[in-house]
C-alpha cells in the first residue's frame, strides 16, 4: 500500500520514461519497415518492368543495333553461364583445398597467415581485383576474354568456400576422425571420405552462397571480358554477360534498351535463385533419413 | 589354457621406481608359443598381396597438394598488390604524394590528381553510414530484443536478402526509380527546407551524390545490422535481467544492458560497412554522375575512387591516364584493407575470432 | 583365430609427460584382457598405443616393442595404417559415420581401403553383423537407415561390425559400455564374451564389475605402470599388491 505521505516526484520521470520508451519503440520498429521498404519496391520494380520486356525473342535473341528495337540478350545468358561455370570449377576446388588445409593441417602459425590472406581477399573490392587480372592476362594475352572474366570470378570465390569448408569440417567431431583412422584409412582418406563427406552440407551451402555472390558480380568483369554483341566463339575473345549487359543498357540512352535492362535483371535474379534451390533440393533428397 | 600364476610376491616398491607387474601372466614364453598366427588372412590381406601400398606416399601427395592450394591464397594476395604497385610505377614516380593532395584530374594534359574522388568517396560512404547506422541498429534492436518470436526469422532474412541484390541491379533501380524520386521530391524539398546550408543547392538532377549516398546506405545495412545482431545476442541474458531488476523501462534496459555492452562490437560493424562502402562500384558509378569536380552540394555530380575506375579504365588514353587509375585502386586496396581489418578486430573482442562468444 | 599381444618396456608421452612407463605384458590369444585403474593411470593410453593411434594425437609419442601375432607394431618399415587394419578399436562413445548408411558403415573398412568386390563385401558386412549381434534388428533397414539413427547401444554394436569386417586378429575396446545404459552394456558384455573365440579381446574399464563378469585376466595400471597383472578372479579376490587391493576395495580411484 503506497504511502499517501510518500511524494514521490515519481511520476513525472515516469511519464519521461515511458515516452522515451515508446518513442524507442517505435523508431525501432519504423527501422524495421523503412528497411524492408527498398527491399519490396526493388522486387515489385523487377517483377512489374521485367515481365513487360520479358518474351521469347529476349531469351533466344542476339542484341539488335543500338537504336533498333527488339532483339534480347541469348549471348549474355550464355555468356553468363559460361563464365560462371569455369569460375566454379576452378574456384570452388581451391577453396574446398585451402579450408581442408585450414582445418585437417593448418592449426598453427603459418595456417593462421592462410586465414587472415583469405580475409583480406574477402575484402579486396572487386573492381580492384578486376584491374589486377586485366594486368595479369589482358594485357599479356593483348585482348579481352571469357577467361580472364572466369579467373577474376573465381579469385572472389576462394575466400568464401575456403571459410565455409574450414568452419564446417571443424565441426565434424574428432571421434569420426579417430574411428575411420582405428580401422586403417589412411589420413588423407579420411579427410576425403569421412570428414568432407560428413561436412559436404555445410560446405555446398558455402559453394552456393560464393556462386551467388559472384554471379551478379559486374565491376571484375569490366576490363576483363568486357562483353560482346554477338555470339563469342571461343573462350578467349571478349564475351557477353548479363551483368554487363544490364550495365551497358541502363546508361544507354534507347528506352528500349532500358527496357531490357529491366528483363536481364530479372533473369538474372531468377538464375541466383534457381542455382540456390537446385543445390538446396539436390544436398536434401541426397541425406538419408536420420542423418544429422 | 590358462597359464599358471604362481610366483613369488614383491613387496610393494614406491611409485617413483617403475614397479614391474607383480606376477606375469601368460609367461612371456608362453604368449611366444600363442603368438603364431593361425593362418587366415583376411580379404584386405589378400587384395593387399597384389596391391602392396604403403599409405606413406599417398598421405604425402595429399599434404602437398592441399597445402598449395592453401598457399595460392597467398599468391593471389601477393600478384595483386604486385601488379598494382608495378602497373602505378609511372605515377607514382611522376607524381608522388602530389597525387592525393591535387584536384585537378586532366587526361588531355596528363595531369593527375585524385582529391575529388577521394573526397568523393568519403562523403557519399560517409553519407551513407549517416542514414544506414540509426536503421541497422534500429532493426537489429528490434529483431533481437523487441520483435516477437514468429516474425524473428522473417525480417532477418528479408534483410540478409537486401544483401543478396547484386550491385548493378541497385544501380539500375537508383537510375530509373531512386533518382526521379528525388528529383521530382525529395530534393526539391530539400533545397527549399535545408538550402542555406549550402548542402542542397544546385540544380536538381536525381543523380549525385546523395542519390549515391542513399543507396550505399541500403546496400551496407544489411551488414552492421547482422553484425550488430550478433553482437547484441552475445551479450549475456543476465545483463538485461540485472537491468530490469532496477526497474528500467524496456527501452532503458536495451540501452544500458545490451547496447552498452555491445559498443564495441557494434562500432566494429560499423567500420565494416565502411569498407564495403569505400569498395562499392557499379551501383554508385550508374547514380553518382560522373564529374571530376568537388562541389560542396549534395545535389552535384561526382566520382568515387571506385567509380572513376569504372568509367575511364577500359577507355584510358595512354600510360600515365591508366598508371594513374591503377594508383587510385592501390589507394582503394590499401584503405580497405586497414578499415576491414580494423573492424575485425573489434568484432572479435566480443566474439572471440570463430565468431562465436567467448565464455 | 586371433593371436597373441607382447608388450616390452613400452613407454609412452604426451608432450614431456611420461604417461606409460615401461610396460610389459603378454596378452594371450582368444581371451579377453581386462584393463583397469583410476583416471589418468594410463590404461586407455596403453591400450591405443597397442595400434598406434595414440601417436595421432599432436605431440604424443609411443617407444617400445609390441609384438601382435608376427607384426612388429613398432617396427622401423612398419606402416601404422597397416597396423590398424589388422587391430580393431571400439571407442567409448559411439561413432558411426552419420552420412552412411548402416551397410556403407560397416563396410568403410573394406570400401576404403579399395575392396571393390560386391558380393564378398555383402558377405562380410552380414557376417560382421551377425557377429556383433545386430543382423536381426536392421537386416532389412540395411541400405535406407543412416548410421546415426539406431539406439546408443544399437550403435555400438554397429561400431563393433565395422571394426570385425575388416577381419582384425585383436580387438580393442576403450571403454565400450560406459556410455550406455545397463541393458545395452549387458549385451555387449554378452557379444565380448562371444567373440573371444575369434578375436583377442583387449578391454579398458573403469567399472570393475564389468572386468570381474568379462575378463579372464586383468591387468591393474596405476600412474603410468602396470602394478599386478593375473587372473581376474586372483585380482579380485587375493590381489598380490597392496595398492591393488586399495583400489578394488575402493580406498581410492
Amino acid at each position: 500500500m503506497p504511502n499517501s505521505n510518500y511524494n514521490s516526484p515519481s511520476k513525472e520521470i515516469s511519464v519521461f520514461r515511458r515516452l522515451t520508451n515508446v518513442l524507442a519503440t517505435a523508431f525501432a520498429i519504423t527501422a524495421a519497415v523503412l528497411v524492408i521498404l527498398p527491399l519490396l519496391a526493388i522486387f515489385i520494380y523487377l517483377l512489374t518492368k521485367g515481365v513487360q520486356s520479358l518474351n521469347w525473342a529476349f531469351l533466344t535473341q542476339l542484341p539488335k543495333p543500338p537504336g533498333e528495337v527488339g532483339g534480347g540478350m541469348a549471348n549474355a545468358i550464355v555468356g553468363s553461364g559460361m563464365i560462371l561455370a569455369i569460375a566454379s570449377l576452378v574456384g570452388i576446388p581451391m577453396g574446398i583445398g585451402a579450408g581442408i588445409y585450414l582445418a585437417e593441417y593448418g592449426r598453427n602459425l603459418f595456417g593462421d597467415v592462410v586465414r587472415f590472406t583469405s580475409d583480406v581477399l574477402n575484402g579486396v573490392p572487386s573492381i580492384v581485383i578486376g584491374i589486377a587480372v586485366y594486368s595479369l592476362i589482358v594485357v599479356r594475352q593483348k585482348h579481352f576474354s571469357a577467361l580472364a572474366g572466369s579467373v577474376a570470378l573465381a579469385i572472389m570465390m576462394v575466400p568464401t568456400v575456403a571459410r565455409a569448408t574450414e568452419e564446417m569440417l571443424l565441426m565434424v567431431p574428432n571421434n569420426i576422425r579417430e574411428a575411420a583412422l582405428g580401422l586403417g584409412i589412411p589420413k588423407w582418406r579420411t579427410a576425403l571420405s569421412i570428414s568432407l563427406r560428413t561436412a559436404s552440407a555445410g560446405v555446398i551451402t558455402g559453394c552456393m552462397l560464393a556462386f551467388a555472390r559472384v554471379a551478379g558480380e559486374t565491376a571484375p568483369l569490366l576490363f576483363t571480358t568486357l562483353g560482346n554483341q554477338y555470339w563469342s566463339k571461343s573462350l578467349n575473345q571478349p564475351t557477353a554477360a548479363m551483368p554487363l549487359q544490364i550495365y551497358t543498357y541502363a546508361l544507354s540512352p534507347y528506352d528500349d534498351w532500358h527496357k531490357q535492362a529491366w528483363a536481364g535483371a530479372l533473369i538474372l535474379i531468377i538464375m541466383i535463385v534457381a542455382a540456390v534451390a537446385a543445390v538446396r533440393m539436390v544436398t536434401s533428397r541426397g541425406t538419408l533419413k536420420g542423418a544429422s | 589354457m590358462m597359464p599358471d600364476s604362481e610366483k613369488p610376491t614383491k613387496s610393494p616398491s614406491p611409485i617413483e621406481q617403475t614397479p614391474k607387474p607383480v606376477t606375469a601372466i601368460p609367461t612371456l614364453a608362453q604368449a611366444a608359443t600363442e603368438r603364431k598366427p593361425v593362418v587366415r588372412s583376411s580379404v584386405l590381406d589378400r587384395i593387399r598381396k597384389t596391391h602392396p601400398a604403403s599409405s606413406r606416399i599417398p598421405d604425402a601427395v595429399f599434404r602437398v597438394l592441399i597445402l598449395l592450394t592453401a598457399i595460392s591464397v597467398f599468391a593471389i594476395v601477393a600478384f595483386i598488390v604486385y601488379e598494382l604497385i608495378a602497373k602505378s610505377q609511372p605515377t607514382l614516380h611522376a607524381f608522388g604524394m602530389h597525387f592525393f593532395y591535387n584536384d585537378e584530374w586532366d587526361p588531355v594534359n596528363d595531369v593527375y590528381g585524385a582529391r575529388p574522388f577521394i573526397y568523393g568517396t568519403l562523403v557519399s560512404s560517409f553519407l551513407g553510414l549517416l542514414l544506414a547506422v540509426p536503421l541497422s541498429i534500429g532493426v537489429a534492436v528490434y529483431v533481437t530484443e523487441m520483435c516477437p518470436i514468429l516474425l524473428r526469422p522473417i525480417i532477418s532474412f528479408l534483410v540478409e536478402l537486401l544483401a543478396a541484390i547484386p550491385s548493378v541491379i541497385y544501380g539500375l533501380w537508383g537510375i530509373f526509380v531512386l533518382a526521379p524520386l528525388l528529383r521530382d521530391y525529395l530534393q526539391p524539398f530539400l533545397a527549399k527546407t535545408l538550402g542555406w546550408t549550402g548542402l542542397f543547392t544546385g540544380a536538381s538532377l536525381g543523380i549525385g551524390m546523395l542519390a549515391a549516398g542513399i543507396i550505399l546506405a541500403i546496400m551496407v545495412l544489411p551488414i552492421i545490422s547482422s553484425i550488430t545482431r550478433e553482437v547484441l545476442t552475445a551479450v549475456p541474458q543476465n545483463q538485461r535481467e540485472a537491468v530490469l531488476a532496477l526497474g528500467a523501462t524496456r527501452w532503458e534496459m536495451i540501452r544500458m544492458g545490451v547496447l552498452r555492452n555491445a559498443r564495441i562490437g557494434i562500432v566494429g560493424g560499423i567500420i565494416l560497412g565502411l569498407g564495403r562502402a569505400f569498395g562499392e562500384t557499379m551501383a554508385v558509378t550508374m547514380v553518382i554522375g560522373n564529374s571530376n569536380e568537388i562541389s560542396k552540394s549534395l545535389f552535384a555530380p561526382g566520382n568515387t575512387m571506385a567509380s572513376v575506375i569504372a568509367n575511364e579504365f577500359s577507355e584510358a588514353t595512354g600510360d600515365l591516364h591508366l598508371a594513374a587509375l591503377v594508383e587510385i585502386g592501390l589507394a582503394l586496396f590499401l584503405v580497405t584493407l586497414v578499415v576491414n581489418a580494423l573492424a575485425r578486430l573489434l568484432v572479435w573482442s566480443i566474439t572471440g575470432p570463430t565468431g562465436r562468444t567467448r565464455a | 583365430m586371433g593371436v597373441g599381444i607382447e608388450v616390452h618396456r613400452l613407454n609412452a608421452w604426451y608432450g614431456k609427460n611420461q604417461a606409460l612407463k615401461s610396460i610389459d605384458m603378454a596378452v594371450p590369444a582368444n581371451h579377453v584382457t581386462a584393463v583397469i585403474g583410476p583416471s589418468g593411470c594410463g590404461k586407455s593410453t596403453f591400450v591405443r598405443c597397442l595400434n598406434r593411434m595414440h601417436e595421432t594425437i599432436p605431440e604424443a609419442r609411443a617407444e617400445g616393442e609390441v609384438k601382435v601375432g608376427d607384426m612388429e607394431v613398432y617396427g622401423p618399415d612398419t606402416d601404422p595404417v597397416e597396423i590398424r587394419r589388422r587391430i580393431g578399436m571400439v571407442f567409448q562413445k559411439p561413432n558411426p559415420f552419420p552420412t552412411m548408411s548402416i551397410y556403407d558403415n560397416v563396410a568403410a573398412g573394406l570400401k576404403l581401403n579399395g575392396f571393390r568386390n560386391r558380393k564378398q563385401t555383402n558377405e562380410l558386412v552380414e557376417r560382421s553383423l551377425k557377429l556383433a549381434a545386430l543382423w536381426d534388428e536392421v537386416k532389412d533397414t540395411l541400405h535406407k537407415k543412416s548410421g546415426a539413427s539406431l539406439s546408443g547401444g544399437q550403435q555400438q554394436r554397429l561400431c563393433i561390425a565395422r571394426s570385425l569386417a575388416v577381419e582384425p586378429q585383436v580387438l580393442l575396446m576403450d571403454e565400450p559400455a560406459s556410455a550406455l545404459d545397463p541393458i545395452s552394456t549387458s549385451k555387449i558384455e554378452e557379444l565380448i564374451f562371444q567373440l573371444k573365440q575369434h578375436y583377442t579381446v583387449v578391454i579398458v574399464t573403469h567399472n570393475m564389475q564389468q572386468a570381474a563378469r568379462v575378463a579372464e585376466l586383468t591387468g591393474f595400471f596405476l600412474m603410468g605402470s602396470l602394478i599386478e597383472y593375473d587372473k581376474t578372479e586372483k585380482i579380485f579376490t587375493t590381489p598380490a599388491d597392496k595398492r591393488t587391493e586399495d583400489y578394488i576395495t575402493g580406498r581410492f580411484g
